[in-house]
């Protein structure tokens, strides 16, 4: 090998590898450089998901975190017996008589009075301006609550009603001294008594129950507005999808996977699911009006009706991981099965569907999540509607007007008071702790129970 | 007998039949089990399921057929109204339901008595008055006619309803019969239930192509009669969409399939860059800890509900895009918009377009890419030019079905791309969608029979047919290409 070395006859060598190898030539810094540039298109592609997901809920965390709190006024009201109930008779039904205007009367002295005892200035305001900081809903609550113990009227109580919703946003920095200004439902005065019944403690807030478990409240009261109904409406739909998807869902993926024999009817089958999996929802939605509502003659805005439509959008994607949980179970559970004598259907039912339940379940879990924040389906069978009154105990209560969480949110983002965008980020963040219950679930289901083949 | 109670009923005696079926089995072999060709329990279950399935599933025909049947039968008795009318018959129907569920009422409250309804004549006395009593408004006096159709509905139904529950009760015991009757030591209980049992898994599986049928039933259904009521070509071809109450609407869909595909482009336009680079940066380059941390979280994004994303559009995007690109490069003053919506839309589809093309750029064989290394090829170029090509049929199909999701949302552009159908250029302008008028055509307060409402159906079928011809061509696509590396 030398003499080649030595030789007079060496290769020549290529012009553009002259340099020393420890140097980059301009091609491949060239190719370096593209490589370096492509591996970042990756990273800053990464980074803008991310970005999207946190820009995405912080935007509606921090819009929503305040329906949380709310303003509320404390104060001791006189139940005047002259008023509330001339008959003296304290009979519920009676006493119905008085509407809520003769209960807002009540309100307004009872805050005037409040306001003259603390030695608070009013700076002239008519009694009607200074009435206008109490919610709209407040003589209905304080009228439902006497009515439910009539024997109050007469006394002194102190109750706590809720403040106007500009009063509570200005609170919470929604309203400002310039857009009160501008305001007809508010006024700069307004604002300025209600921060100083802030100091004389007569103002305060705290946490919203309302907020969970209130119903709906009309377009003038968003600070009323809360979300029992949906929830419950919600839940329903969720127990009519379990009920009815887990069954027919674990059976359809257990014949497929299972006992289908390779034919043109399975063939069918598994395309209908495949593709099935994938319609637009409001299709469902569209199948569910048609057939639910105009056929079969269901009551609009039920939770039936939301459930079975939920149900048939939610089945193929519920199929789909069964299938694969089914799937992962090793043939040499069910060869052993069959080999000590047990038929096909013992060896499925005794033993590889028990192991497969916690695939199962996962799966299942996910698909109710998903069909939880469902909602265009949900329009179209009339789910909008507005819904005061909460439903009844199940049976009946499936067949009873309901509304549901995501559409909820929906109905209070096209109103018009900026009260509700607030509510609405609220609902959204009930919901996704709802799903991210759901979800965490799952996981530890998958994590706990789940074998490795 | 209402039907849950029925149901109960039924139940109630198929069990009973479990544990009859299970004792006599027992006892036919004189005590013995190892005698039996099937265990006891074996025996009950059979008893049981043909005492409980058929008896279902005739209850829940029988609730199916029921009120197409009373409708056909009441709405005979009502003079005026052409046969083939169905919004007057609908009309009709709603009122003579509402008098006769007033009637229930006040019957159940005892403002009526059932042997006054048979001579009361609806003319002579107030009835809209008593109905008020019980909480049941109706818009105006109570023809005799209406009043008699009321009658016959409710005649009608609790008779059906007691026919219901003796003809579900008659199949039950005739099951239970049968099953009983049946039961000798030599009698293969196990592979007759095994075999029922199996049927019912089938009947499950049937539910995914009966949903199909359905879909497709009720959609071609309301559609040709939306087609016999509107012209099949102003529908396709005409440029303008302006539904009106009073009826001559203009219904053109061209509008509406424009700011279809506008949104969904520039969801692509947003998605497909951002989640293919993901995806390859996540199989190629990522380390393994990198990638199991990362990957979730991707998902995540298509775990959200589409009503959040909807939300996300109409306070916070919409806002931002009017106030620093609209406004000040004077292209509209709107908060919704298509690009709005689009680029919300974007965001919810990356994790469709990333997940699934990760998993295609997985499935290229290590063979190639080795090869390619080999050759001196940095991994970059390895990936453009040996990985993605390889994977460009599977990534495809990604984007397709990515595509058919855009085009078939709804939330998102409900809230975020507006209402007014427009065939305009301009990204800052709000379009309407298909999707949007579905929403919209269905939910408002105009008649189900009128054009207005049944457009709905139209435009469903055609949104139904564009995602299905989307998938199966993905699928497809998809499927083809897994088998080439298999």
């Amino acid at each position: 090998m030398t003499d080649i070395s030595g030789g007079p006859a060496a290769l020549p060598v290529p012009k553009s590898r002259r340099g020393s190898l420890l140097t980059q030539d301009a091609l491949t810094k060239r190719r370096n450089a593209a490589e370096a540039r492509f591996k970042a298109y990756g990273a800053v592609a990464i980074t803008l998901s991310m970005l999207a997901l946190v820009w995405l809920l912080i935007s509606i965390i921090s819009v929503g975190a305040p329906a949380f709190r709310q303003t509320f006024l404390t104060m001791p009201i006189e139940l005047p017996e002259d008023k509330l109930d001339k008959s003296g008779t304290r009979d519920p039904a009676v006493m119905a008589k008085v509407t809520t205007v003769g209960y807002a009367a009540v309100i307004q002295a009872a805050l005037t009075k409040a306001i003259k005892e603390k030695g608070i200035s009013t700076d002239g305001m008519t009694p009607k301006d200074i009435a206008g900081i109490v919610s709209l809903e407040a003589p209905a609550q304080l009228r439902n609550h006497v009515l439910a113990n009539p024997d109050l009227v007469g006394q002194t109580i102190d109750f706590e009603i809720l403040a106007n919703g500009r009063v509570d946003g200005f609170f919470k920095g929604r309203v400002t001294m310039e857009t009160a200004r501008l305001d007809s439902n508010i006024k700069p005065e307004q604002l300025v008594l209600a921060e100083r019944l802030v100091d004389a403690g007569i103002m305060a807030q705290r946490f919203n129950w309302g907020f969970i478990t209130a119903p709906d409240a009309s377009d003038q009261r968003p600070e009323a507005a809360g979300l029992g109904v949906a929830i419950i409406g919600s839940f329903y739909m969720m127990i009519v999808v379990l009920v009815l998807s887990l069954p027919i869902g674990v059976a359809a993926s257990i014949y497929l996977e299972e006992f289908a024999p390779k034919n043109r009817l399975t063939d069918l089958i598994e395309v209908n699911i495949a593709n099935l999996a994938a319609v637009p929802s409001i299709v469902f939605g569209i199948l569910g009006l048609a057939v639910f509502i105009n056929f079969a003659g269901l009551p609009q805005s039920a939770p039936i009706v939301g459930g079975l439509v939920l149900t048939l959008m939610t089945l193929p994607r519920i199929i789909i991981p069964a299938r694969a949980a089914l799937k992962s179970v090793p043939p040499s559970i069910r060869d052993a099965a069959l080999g000590v004598g047990a038929s096909r259907l013992q060896s499925v039912f005794h033993h590889v569907l028990p192991l497969a339940a916690p695939g199962i379940l996962t799966g299942m879990i996910i698909g109710l999540a998903q069909a939880l924040g469902e909602t265009a389906p949900l329009l179209l069978i009339g789910m909008v509607a507005f819904v005061r009154d909460y439903p009844s105990a199940p049976m009946q209560g499936f067949f009873d007007p309901a509304s549901a969480l995501p559409v909820q949110v929906f109905n209070w983002t096209v109103r018009g008071d900026p009260g509700f965008v607030e509510r609405a980020s609220g609902a959204i963040i009930v919901l996704l702790i709802f799903l991210l219950i759901m979800n965490a679930v799952a996981i530890i289901l998958r994590r706990r129970f789940e074998r490795r083949w | 007998m209402s039907a849950g109670l029925l149901s109960l009923t039924v139940l109630v005696l198929a069990v009973a039949g479990y544990i009859l079926g299970r004792r006599r089995a027992v006892s036919v072999a004189g005590g013995d089990a190892r005698k039996l060709h099937s265990l006891p329990s074996y025996h009950g279950q059979s008893v049981f399921l043909f005492t409980a399935v058929p008896a279902f599933i005739l209850m829940i025909f029988w609730l199916l057929a029921q009120p197409v049947y009373i409708e056909n039968r009441v709405t005979a008795l009502i003079p005026n109204i052409e046969a083939d009318d169905a919004a007057a018959r609908e009309l009709a129907m709603a009122d003579v339901r509402r008098v006769a569920s007033g009637l229930d009422l006040a019957i159940a409250q005892g403002a009526l008595q059932q042997a006054d309804l048979d001579t009361l004549q609806a003319d002579a006395t107030d009835l809209r008055g008593k109905l008020a009593g019980v909480g049941v408004a109706l818009g105006a006096d109570v023809s005799q006619y209406t009043f008699d159709a009321a009658r016959e509905y409710r005649a009608l139904k609790s008779s059906l309803g007691i026919g219901m529950a003796v003809a579900v009760l008659a199949v039950a015991a005739a099951g239970f019969a049968f099953a009983w009757s049946r039961i000798t030591v030599a009698f293969r209980a196990r592979n007759v239930s095994e075999s029922f049992v199996i049927a019912m898994l089938i009947g499950a599986s049937l539910v995914a192509v009966l949903t199909t049928f359905g879909i497709v039933f009720s959609l071609v259904f309301e559609t040709w009669h939306f087609f016999e009521l509107y012209p099949a070509r102003d529908f396709f071809f005409s440029t303008t969409w302006s539904p009106k109450f009073g009826g001559g609407s203009s219904l053109g869909i061209l509008p509406l399939l424009w700011g279809t595909l506008y949104v969904s482009v520039i969801a692509l336009l947003v998605a497909v860059p951002i989640g293919l680079l993901s995806a390859i940066y996540l199989s190629e380059y990522a380390s393994r800890r990198f990638r199991t941390f990362v990957k979730p979280l991707i998902e995540i994004l298509a775990g959200i509900p589409t009503i959040v994303y909807g939300l996300f559009a109409l306070i916070t995007v919409g806002p931002l895009l009017r106030d620093w690109f609209a406004q000040p490069m004077g292209l509209g003053n709107s908060s919704s918009s298509v690009m709005t919506a689009g680029i919300v839309m974007g965001i919810m589809v990356i994790p469709f377009v990333s997940s699934l093309s990760d998993d295609i750029i997985n499935a290229v064989p290590q063979s190639m890419r080795d090869g390619s290394l080999g050759l001196g090829a940095t991994p970059s170029e390895t990936i453009r030019k040996v990985v993605l090509p390889a994977a460009l049929p599977g990534v495809v199909g990604a984007i397709l079905l990515a595509a058919s999701r855009a085009i078939g949302e709804t939330m998102i552009v409900v809230m975020g791309a507006g209402a007014a159908a427009r065939l305009s250029m301009n990204p800052f302008e709000a379009m309407t969608t298909v999707t949007v008028k579905i929403v919209s055509q269905l939910t408002g307060d105009t008649e189900f029979g009128s054009p207005e409402t049944l457009v709905a159906f139209a435009l469903g079928l055609t949104l139904f047919i564009i995602t299905l011809g989307l998938n199966v061509i993905a699928l497809a696509i998809v499927r083809k290409y897994r088998e080439q590396y298999e």
